[in-house]
This record gives structure tokens, C-alpha cells and sequence, in this order.
């Protein structure tokens, strides 16, 4: 593991030691302490999601969910190694590539997926649809469909957990995540400064998928290393391969230590690759066919498989078994979710305010303002 | 604005004639007094003791933990003000002047005020954002606009915006204890500005517009700044026997249409003065509510005294021509009587 480690106050240099890892897209054997169940149970989470997602797509295209729609495939392990190094305490923020996030934090499937279909059930009431996934008792706050929108906001959360409480093993943290192409926004730049002058407990994960929309991140950001950009902050850095869902988790799981223990915040880049478009309206024809067969070659998914059989682990049986068993639960989720209502249109309003205060305005188009008298007046009438 | 200081050590428990700057002061320490999630976020607030000294004191008092002097970066201090308020503290972020509110606009509308709604219902963010608007000190196009109507646009806001020390004591209590986001419009030209507060615990309820002055012959809309223009218009057309009556709206989200409305049925006849620019302004809203609340009570067409239509100039003559002011209100005060055939009633000579 490379870190970029900033230097004493007193240096004006950002530090020796930052680098990245050579072997993006290798996938190393897992650790002979690491306990099975657990390997198991990433390959769960993992494939789940990547079943959540295809279905997704289809529901989209059978035009049950609406508006925009953004899959977590090509990096499933990146987001379950990011899950993995999570307490149930600790607070999360996402951008709007946010269904895995949901899965793997314990959102109840179904509850994703109506949320994605508009309906009463779903995480947000389906006031928030697919960009805006939100779980109070997940601590879940929120996926967010404006580019960067997540990263003051978080900070701010990592304040109120610096206001209230002191560093220390028991301290809660904050993981703020976002794509690659954030971190060319002002907001990431602000709010990076802000964590370092004040000392907040959270880590800023970028999940580096390659492509921002269509834009290449070598043709957006001038340091496409972008692990690299906290040196500004003296924020300490790392890269992983986004494609291993061990060293993904375990240089998060570092990262959140120095944030509880010393609130200190950390920079960490999990290097994958978008298997689809941007988002399931997206045909990714700015692609080359060399590209789009890396893309497959690299695909987690059946590499983590193919690693546990190695290992001993996972046998074939029990493999196909989990994915017999996340492609039940996504049909139930899917069933769960259309069987659902809607919110009831004389719920409008509620939610809009947490406070009541006299005189907002609750009419629906073309109704009268409260004026307190409605005067209608025919013209011509004396 | 002059190097003008605050008491530090006003305890206010009987009614007594402060500044509005002295109020601002005031409520914001007894807020932090009251409840320990009531923290401070700005630029320059705790050692320069902010720009117009509104928190002067308070950092000495309260420590840097809750009075926070941030970097010059409204979209991330705004932004994370809101994220605290996520997790149930209570911010009052002073951003310099409104002008600079558009460097955060994105965390403001795009997050503030949809948080809760969009989330359903799950999570709510009571902050509050103090910041001065206005022109007339010479500051130029960029530093003294009057860009509440943008905030007041916006479901999930709250806005207001006092006129008076006693409504800015009022108002601030209200919106720090709201647990919406709520813009706080404050106006450089009013913090000298002096008038009685009531002592101890005084609430006003987000969502009310005062009637300043009570008048049957006319009615005058204003906020802010204005309001304080309006209301002495009124006394002096008192002298005239013109009987002017004053609704300061206070609230401009929620808008309390129902009182504009009762006043325009009662007078009938309105004139919005506001500093903010014509087109689209506030004042466009309040003749809009009236058209449609008052219509068959009115004598004349609703008149509208705002600023005029330019990026403001820094000289002074451009600049006083600019802004409205007493003579421009007066001047259609009379076109609006005129029109109406109005005759004043009789003044009792004060000789006798």
C-alpha cells in the first residue's frame, strides 16, 4: 500500500512517500487470515448487486423507473470493500451512483428498488428516486444528484461529530464518496481545506470508474493521479485497484482509523472501470472494441469468484447457489417495489417544511393564493 | 460602515432603545446561552469580530469551537453548516454580504432546501444564514444588491427580513430555533438604525407581516430597509391628512398575503416600495397577490417604487438617482391620490 504522507508542519515539501500502486487490475490472493464466511459474504454482496443492477436496467427499459438512472456495474468490488471498512456509526454521503452503496450499507433491497420505481415504500418515500437514496438509521445521508453537491455537506457532518466528541478508537467518521470527475468541482477543493484546517474525522473516496460521462480523466484533470490532489491539503493520499475488494477495504479501513483516532482526513482513489454508459440511457459508443474488451477482462466480479474457488473458499455449487439466491431476492425486490403505491398526491406537501409556520402556500396549480377572500370578477359585470 | 462597536455585556431585560446591530448581538448570544448546538460559522467573525461587528465579543466568550472563523469559501462553509445541521446542530452562518450568497447558491437551493422533502422527511436542517444586502454606501454594482427574491423563490427556504431592532430580536430567535433553513436579510444601512426591544424572550412567528402603522387611506408594502422609508413617509403624510397605512412584510417565504390583502381591501390603494430591481422583483409578487385578492376593492393600479435597472453605479449622484427613496415614494403617493380624486381630510392645527 502507497501513501502519500504529508511532512511536518514545518516542510514546505508535501512529503517523500506518495506514489501509486503499480498493479491496478491484478488481483491478489486472499490473505490466509481472512475468514471465509466473510470472503463469502463480499461475493454475496457483490453479486447481488451486480444482479440489482442488470434488473435495473431492464425495469428502466420496461420504463418502471423514470428520469435518470445510474449503475454501480463494473464496480462492485470497489463498493463493497468501501462498505466493508464502514461501523454502523459512521456516517456516509454518496453521489448519485448510489444503489450499491444502499445494498451493501443493509438497505433492504426492495426498499432500493421502490424508491427507484416512485413508489411510498421506497428509502425516500419516492420523493428521491435512484440519484437520491437516503437511511437516517443506515446513516445513510444521502446520494446526491448534483456533481459535488455531497462533499460541503459531509464535511459539515464531520464537524458536528468533531463539536460533539473527541478523537479516539470509539469516534464516529464520515466516508464522503464521489466520482472522478468531482474532483475537479470548487466544492471538493473547499471542502478537502476545510477538513484539513479543521481537523475533521472523514475520509473522501474517490471511485475512479474512468470516464466522467464520456470525458476521459486524463482529459479532465490536470493530476490525473488523483489521489495525488489532497497533497494540496496535506491530506494523506492513496490509490488502490479498485477491482479488489480486499485492498479496497483495507486502505479504507486505515484511512477511517486516522479519521476516528487522530480526526484526521484522508484521500483514498479505487480504480475501476464503468462496464456500461454513464448512465442505462447511454450506449458508451465513445468506446473502442480494444476498450470495451478491457473492460470485460477486468470485470471484478467473475475475478473475485474465480479467486475464492482457487482458494478453497467458494466451490462452483456453492457459487451458483448465491447467484440463484440474489437473483431471488432482486425478483422480490422487483415484486415488492411494483406492488407498491405511490405517494398519495394529498401528500404534496408534507415534508417541504420541519417546522409549521403560518401562511405557505399549499394550493396545486391554478388554485387562488390564501389571500384570505377570493374575488373572482367577470369582465363586463358591473 | 464606521468602526462602531456593541456593548458586550447588554443583558436585556426590560424594554430599552438599542441598534439593530445591538439586537443582532444580543439574540445571537442568548442563543448561544440557550442551546449549546447553536454554533457560529463565518469569515472573519470571531478575531476581526466580523465585517459589520455583529458577533464582536462573542469569540471571547464562547471559543473558537462555537464562534468558527472559516477560509474564504462560502459554497463550503454554507455546505457545511448544512451537513451539521444534518446531524442536529444548530448554524447560524454569516455570509459578508448577500452578494457573495452566490458563490454558495448551489448548497442553498440545491441542497438546504431540498434536503428534507427529497428525502422524505427523514432528515431536516435548521440553519440560518445572516447576510446584509442593500446599496447606498458607495460599494458598486457587485457589493450592494438585493438578491433576497432569488431565496424567496424557492420552496424549503424560509425568508425574512426585519426592519426594525425589535423585529431583528424577534426574527432571529424564531429562525434559530426553526428547524428550516432560513435566510436571514439583514440591510447595512439599518444596523445603526435605533428603536425599543422588548426585554427577555421575544418570538416573532416566521410567516407574519406587521402592520407598522395602522391608515385607511392607502396602503404602503415594504421590507427591510424600505420599511423603515415607508413609515416615515406615512407619519409626515399624516400632516397632509393623508392617512397612509404601513404592512412591513417581514416574512417574504412564507408571504402573509392575507394581511397585504386585508389592507389593499381596506385602503385601496397600494404601493410596493422595495430595493430590490423592478422587473420580477418582490414588489411584483405583492401586486400580484393583490390583483388577485383585492381587485374589486381598488381604486387604482397597484405602483411599484423599486430600484432602477442597472448594475449600480459606485458615484454617488448615479447612485442616489438609483436607489428608491422618501421623494420617489412620495412623488407616487401623489400621482396615485391624484388619480383617485383623493381629498385630504381636515388637520387639526397643532396652534390651535
Amino acid at each position: 500500500m502507497v501513501a502519500n504522507t504529508p511532512g511536518p508542519a514545518s516542510s514546505p515539501e508535501p512529503g517523500p512517500a506518495h506514489g501509486a500502486r503499480s498493479d491496478v487490475g491484478a488481483v491478489r490472493p486472499p490473505g490466509a487470515s481472512e475468514d471465509a464466511e466473510v470472503l463469502r459474504g463480499y461475493y454475496r454482496q457483490m453479486a447481488l448487486i451486480r444482479a440489482f443492477e442488470l434488473r435495473s436496467a431492464e425495469m428502466y427499459a420496461r420504463a418502471k423507473i423514470g428520469g435518470y438512472c445510474h449503475l454501480n456495474l463494473g464496480e462492485e468490488a470497489t463498493v463493497v470493500g468501501l462498505m466493508a471498512a464502514l461501523r454502523p456509526s459512521d456516517y456516509l454521503f454518496a453521489g448519485y451512483r448510489v444503489h450499491g452503496y444502499a445494498l451493501a450499507r443493509g438497505a433492504e433491497p426492495g426498499r432500493v428498488m421502490a424508491e427507484l420505481f416512485g413508489r411510498v415504500t421506497g428509502m425516500s418515500g419516492g420523493r428521491g428516486g435512484s440519484m437520491h437514496l437516503f437511511d437516517a438509521g443506515l446513516r445513510l445521508l444521502g446520494g446526491y444528484g448534483i456533481v459535488g453537491g455531497q462533499l460541503p455537506p459531509a464535511t459539515g457532518a464531520a464537524l458536528a461529530i468533531a463539536y460533539r466528541g473527541a478523537p479516539g478508537p470509539d469516534s464516529e467518521a464520515v466516508m464522503c464518496l464521489l466520482g472522478d470527475g468531482t474532483t475537479n468541482i470548487g466544492a471538493f477543493h473547499e471542502a478537502l481545506n476545510l477538513a484539513a484546517v479543521w481537523r475533521l474525522p472523514i475520509v473522501y473516496a474517490i471511485v475512479n470508474n474512468q470516464l466522467g460521462m464520456g470525458t476521459p480523466v486524463e482529459a479532465a484533470s490536470g493530476e490525473p493521479e488523483l489521489f495525488r490532489r489532497g497533497c494540496s491539503y496535506r491530506i494523506p493520499g492513496e490509490r488502490v485497484d479498485g477491482n479488489d475488494v480486499l485492498a479496497v477495504r483495507d486502505a479504507a479501513l486505515a484511512l477511517m482509523e486516522s479519521a476516528r483516532e487522530e480526526h484526521r482526513p484522508g484521500l483514498l482513489e479505487a480504480v475501476s472501470y464503468r462496464i456500461r454508459g454513464h448512465s442505462v440511457v447511454d450506449p458508451a459508443r465513445y468506446r473502442s472494441a480494444e476498450e470495451t474488451q478491457r473492460v470485460r477482462d477486468l470485470d471484478p466480479l467473475p475475478a473475485f469468484r474465480a479467486r475464492l474457488i482457487e482458494g478453497g473458499v467458494l466451490d462452483q455449487e456453492t457459487a451458483a447457489r448465491i447467484d440463484d439466491e440474489t437473483e431471488r431476492t432482486v425478483t422480490a425486490a422487483i415484486e415488492f417495489a411494483d406492488t407498491s403505491p405511490p405517494p398519495p398526491v394529498d401528500t404534496l406537501f408534507d415534508g417541504v417544511y420541519a417546522t409549521p409556520v403560518p401562511n405557505v402556500f399549499t394550493g396545486l396549480p391554478g388554485d387562488p393564493p390564501p389571500d384570505g377572500q377570493t374575488t373572482v370578477t367577470t369582465l363586463g359585470e358591473s | 460602515m464606521g468602526r462602531t462597536t456593541v456593548g458586550r455585556t447588554a443583558e436585556q431585560t426590560a424594554e430599552q432603545a438599542v441598534t439593530y446591530r445591538q439586537a443582532l448581538h444580543d439574540t445571537l448570544r442568548a442563543e448561544m446561552l440557550r442551546d449549546e448546538d447553536v454554533l457560529l460559522l463565518g469569515e472573519e467573525i470571531g478575531v476581526f469580530e466580523g465585517s459589520y461587528k455583529i458577533t464582536a465579543g462573542l469569540l471571547d466568550e464562547f471559543g473558537p469551537r462555537r464562534v468558527r472563523d472559516t477560509p474564504i469559501c462560502e459554497e463550503g462553509f454554507v455546505g457545511a453548516a448544512i451537513g451539521a445541521a444534518m446531524l442536529g446542530l444548530r448554524p447560524v452562518v454569516e455570509i459578508m454580504t448577500i452578494n457573495f450568497s452566490l458563490l454558495a447558491i448551489d448548497q442553498i437551493v440545491n441542497h438546504a432546501a431540498k434536503m428534507r422533502a427529497m428525502f422524505g422527511g427523514q432528515v431536516s436542517v435548521p440553519m440560518v444564514i445572516r447576510t446584509p444586502g442593500g446599496g447606498g454606501q458607495q460599494l458598486a454594482a457587485t457589493h450592494s444588491q438585493n438578491l433576497e427574491v432569488f431565496y424567496a423563490h424557492v420552496p424549503g427556504l424560509k425568508v425574512v427580513a426585519p426592519s426594525t431592532p425589535a423585529d431583528a430580536k424577534g426574527l432571529l430567535a424564531s429562525a434559530v430555533r426553526d428547524d428550516d433553513p432560513v435566510l436571514f436579510l439583514e440591510n447595512l444601512a439599518l444596523y445603526n438604525t435605533k428603536g425599543v426591544v422588548p426585554g427577555g424572550d421575544h418570538i416573532v412567528r416566521i410567516g407574519t407581516a406587521a402592520v407598522a402603522k395602522e391608515g385607511s387611506d392607502l396602503t404602503l408594502v415594504a421590507y427591510s430597509r424600505a420599511a423603515v422609508i415607508a413609515h416615515d413617509v406615512a407619519r409626515r403624510l399624516e400632516d397632509e391628512g393623508v392617512s397612509a397605512e404601513v404592512i412591513d412584510l417581514r416574512s417574504l417565504r412564507p408571504l402573509d398575503r392575507a394581511t397585504v390583502c386585508a389592507s389593499a381591501r381596506k385602503t385601496g390603494r397600494a404601493i410596493v416600495l422595495e430595493d430590490d430591481w423592478l422587473s420580477y422583483g418582490i414588489g411584483a409578487e405583492i401586486a400580484a397577490t393583490i390583483a388577485e385578492g383585492a381587485f374589486d376593492y381598488l381604486d387604482a393600479p397597484v405602483r411599484r417604487v423599486a430600484a432602477a435597472e442597472v448594475p449600480l453605479p459606485y458615484a454617488k449622484p448615479l447612485e442616489l438617482a438609483a436607489l428608491p427613496d422618501a421623494a420617489a415614494l412620495t412623488r407616487v403617493i401623489r400621482e396615485v391620490l391624484e388619480a383617485t380624486r383623493f381629498v385630504p381630510r381636515r388637520v387639526p392645527s397643532s396652534q390651535g
